[in-house]
């Protein structure tokens, strides 16, 4: 058994102590971290010590601790945010709710690095290499291991799969397509794409928290009314590669698009999770690029509404008009504004 | 401009708001003289439709007269007399060109919500939650509409708003659920909820030949309307059994083809009312569905059951037995207006049906809240209320 491993049979017994003092006495518990007797937080203590169990169990007994370290995680996030709430209410002893405060995050940090551990190990350890061809966008099917699919769920580089039917013919499409200078029209990610000499692209997105990232690309394949494939040069900070086939849809519908996609953000796996905490599902993010792509072809532009005016999607507006509604739609594909 | 916004569960007011502008090419802004509330503005009212948030303008059933087009908007002049359908249609895609207005692919710029709720998009909806999109409603001094270049219906001037204004919604809903009952000479149709809707409903199912319609509710006013101006025969559904009543008026067949003209907030005197009831609150099912449970078994054996009343989500006790083992049909949809807005005006101008009869208030758009509020309890024999801004 690894160390890993080790740190997650010590996590499993650490929730099933938890959880047994949580549920049978919760008052105790209550009061030993500086929460006043109160009837509703005894109800929430015993949902927590409910959890702890299901995860004391998962660690104690499955061969792979992978899924049930990351629930950890999760409760550690929840308990992060009961605890910081508590703070600030008037029905804490503030020194020893600090010091439940303080332990929490300690533990949080050991989950953390347990959880990218036994992920690794239980893995086969190359869940990120370069390998979202076209073709191959089902790969994540029955063959992976759960240990895989969690890192790539945990790390990015996942590569995604997503499909749409545009009423236009697979050349339109791929006029518009290989012209890569309009990928941001669609694609919220993107600030732009200059198409540099010999088939290279230079291309500029947006990442969490403001940043903004670089890198050159090159086109790998390009059959003209079929498939357009790309990639990230070797030694650029992210790796990026896609494919996009156009496949005439029967019956007269247009044409299927169909977009394997490969992104890996320069942080790596915390780029990944600073990305998921903000609500940046990768796979969502292609589905709603290529529905903006469908906009975009079949009716000119892109929809807004009064809500969603630029392209709020988490936290949006009220559906009513704004004061300078055009200030709203030249704002910069903004990444936080979602979860301000 | 004043705006009736959603201001939290059974809660609306009306506010100051910013005035709309033209977004895109295809908007077009409407100065809007008449709009009205709709039953399913309450449940929105009621926080049955998930994803409302405070400042939301509400409402979808208004028209008035263009003041501004965009560039791309050639079909409309400023000064146009328009009905704005509920639903937006982009006109292009491959549900708009089926005629399926209301399954818009590209209108709903929420449209992942959507998927996620009911596994496929749905057309953008003003005033309506942002599973619908997002719009701002017409329950104020102006609205944009989007996609003008396809959507809002040019009307003569010649007939009042009152005549016409339901075009918007109501009057193309009550009629597709009646035409979805494919009705055959000689057959009787019922109808669940005699509210505007229902009355349209009955209206349509007559007009298209039905030999007898029967309306099921539990307000006297509105059965009397029924009658009245539908020429419907009724069954109040607190003081009489229903299904043995209908049994017995139908000589023990059913009713050849039924609507369900209520929806997800339906009531029912049985127990099974406080069940459905007690399982909404508790979030372990989204609708109570009592109207179309009874509407399934009440139908002939291969009859039709036709669903107008809204539903967002997920139902319970839903008896797939009756509609498996008799063979029923089950068709619905959100109504396509684009499809029934020019046949249905031409009908009004003909004299075939006369829309204003469901009308039973009229106010001025700064007394909206009272309007729910009389809608919401059936105050003042209320059934239908028209708001002027």
């Amino acid at each position: 058994m690894s160390n890993d491993q080790t740190t997650a049979r010590g996590l499993g017994y650490l929730s099933l102590g938890l959880g047994l003092s949580q549920l049978l006495a919760p008052r105790w518990f209550s009061q030993t971290i500086g929460l006043k007797d109160r009837s509703d937080n005894e109800t929430v203590v015993r949902l927590i010590g409910a959890r702890e169990l299901i995860a004391a169990a998962g660690l104690l007994t499955s061969k792979n601790p992978a899924p049930w370290v990351w629930l950890r995680v999760g409760g550690d996030l929840m308990d992060l945010a009961l605890l910081g709430r508590a703070s600030t209410s008037s029905v804490a002893e503030q020194d020893r709710l600090n010091g439940a405060l303080a332990g929490t995050v300690a533990v949080t940090a050991v989950d953390v690095m347990s959880g990218l551990g036994v992920t690794a190990s239980s893995g086969n350890g190359n869940g990120h290499a370069g390998n979202g061809h076209a073709g191959n966008g089902h790969q994540n099917g029955n063959g992976t291991s759960l240990g895989t699919r969690m890192q790539e769920a945990v790390f990015g580089g996942k590569p995604v799969h997503k499909t749409i039917t545009i009423g236009r013919s697979p050349a339109e499409l791929y006029v518009f397509w290989r012209e890569l200078e309009n990928l941001p029209t669609f694609m919220r990610h993107l600030q732009s794409v200059r198409e540099t000499a010999g088939g290279r692209s230079h291309w500029i997105a947006t990442a969490p928290l403001g940043a903004r990232v670089e890198w050159d690309a090159e086109i790998v394949n390009d059959i003209p009314d079929t498939e357009i494939s790309w990639r990230a040069l070797p030694d650029s900070a992210v790796h990026h590669e896609g494919t996009v086939r156009f496949v005439p849809a029967p019956g007269d519908r247009g044409t299927e698009v169909h977009v394997d996609f490969t992104y890996q953000p320069p942080a790596g796996p915390l780029g990944v999770a600073i990305a998921k905490l903000l609500g940046e599902e990768p796979e969502q993010q292609v589905s709603e690029d290529l529905r903006r792509l469908k906009q975009v072809l079949e009716t000119g532009s892109i929809v807004r509404s009064e809500a969603t005016l630029g392209e709020r999607r988490l936290r949006q507006r009220p559906a009513q008009p704004l004061e300078n509604p055009q200030e709203a739609m030249q704002a910069p594909h903004a990444v936080l504004e979602g979860v301000r | 401009m004043k705006a009736t916004v959603w201001a939290g569960k059974a809660h609306v007011e009306v506010r100051d708001v910013p005035d709309p502008e033209i977004l895109d090419p295809r908007d077009a802004i409407v100065q809007i003289t008449s709009t009205a509330i709709c039953g399913s503005d309450l449940h929105l009212l009621h926080g049955f439709v998930p994803t409302m948030k405070n400042g939301d303008i509400m409402g979808h059933e208004f028209m008035g007269r263009v003041v501004d087009v965009g560039r791309d908007v050639t079909n409309l002049n400023i000064g146009d007399r328009v009905v704005v359908p509920f639903p937006i249609a982009c006109g292009s895609c491959w549900s708009c060109k089926q005629g399926l207005f209301s399954t818009c692919e590209n209108t709903n710029p929420n449209s992942w919500m959507a998927e996620k709720l009911f596994g496929h998009s749905t057309a953008g909806i003003y005033g309506y939650s942002r599973l619908t999109g997002g719009f701002a409603g017409g329950q104020a001094e102006y609205a944009r509409v989007p996609f003008a270049d396809v959507n809002p219906l040019k009307v003569p001037d010649e007939l009042t708003d009152e005549q016409v204004l339901f075009l918007s919604d109501i009057l193309p809903t009550g009629y597709m659920g009646a035409e979805m009952c494919d009705i055959q000479p000689g057959e009787i149709v019922a109808v669940w909820g005699a509210g505007p809707v229902g009355l349209f409903a009955m209206m349509s199912a007559r007009m298209l030949g039905a030999e007898r319609v029967i309306a099921i509710d539990r307000y006297d006013y509105r059965l009397a309307m029924a009658r009245e101006r539908a020429g419907a025969e009724t069954i109040d559904y607190e003081q009489q059994d229903v299904l043995e009543t209908l049994r017995e008026m139908t000589g023990g067949r059913g009713p050849d083809k039924v609507i369900d003209a209520v929806g997800l907030e339906a009531h029912s005197p049985r127990i099974d009312y406080a069940y459905d009831r007690v399982k909404q609150m508790a979030r372990i099912e989204t609708d109570r569905p009592l109207a179309l449970r009874e509407a399934i078994m009440a139908v002939r054996n291969g009859g039709i059951v036709s669903v107008i009343g809204v539903y967002g989500g997920f139902i319970d006790k839903f008896p797939m037995g009756a509609v498996m083992n008799r063979a029923l049909t089950i068709r619905s949809g959100q109504c396509h207006v684009q499809r029934y807005m020019q046949p249905l005006l031409e009908r009004i101008q003909a004299g075939d049906i006369d829309p204003t009869v469901v009308i039973t208030h009229e106010l001025p758009l700064a007394e909206a809240p009272r309007g729910y509020e009389m809608f919401r309890k059936k105050q003042d024999n209320c059934e239908k209320v028209v708001l002027k801004p």
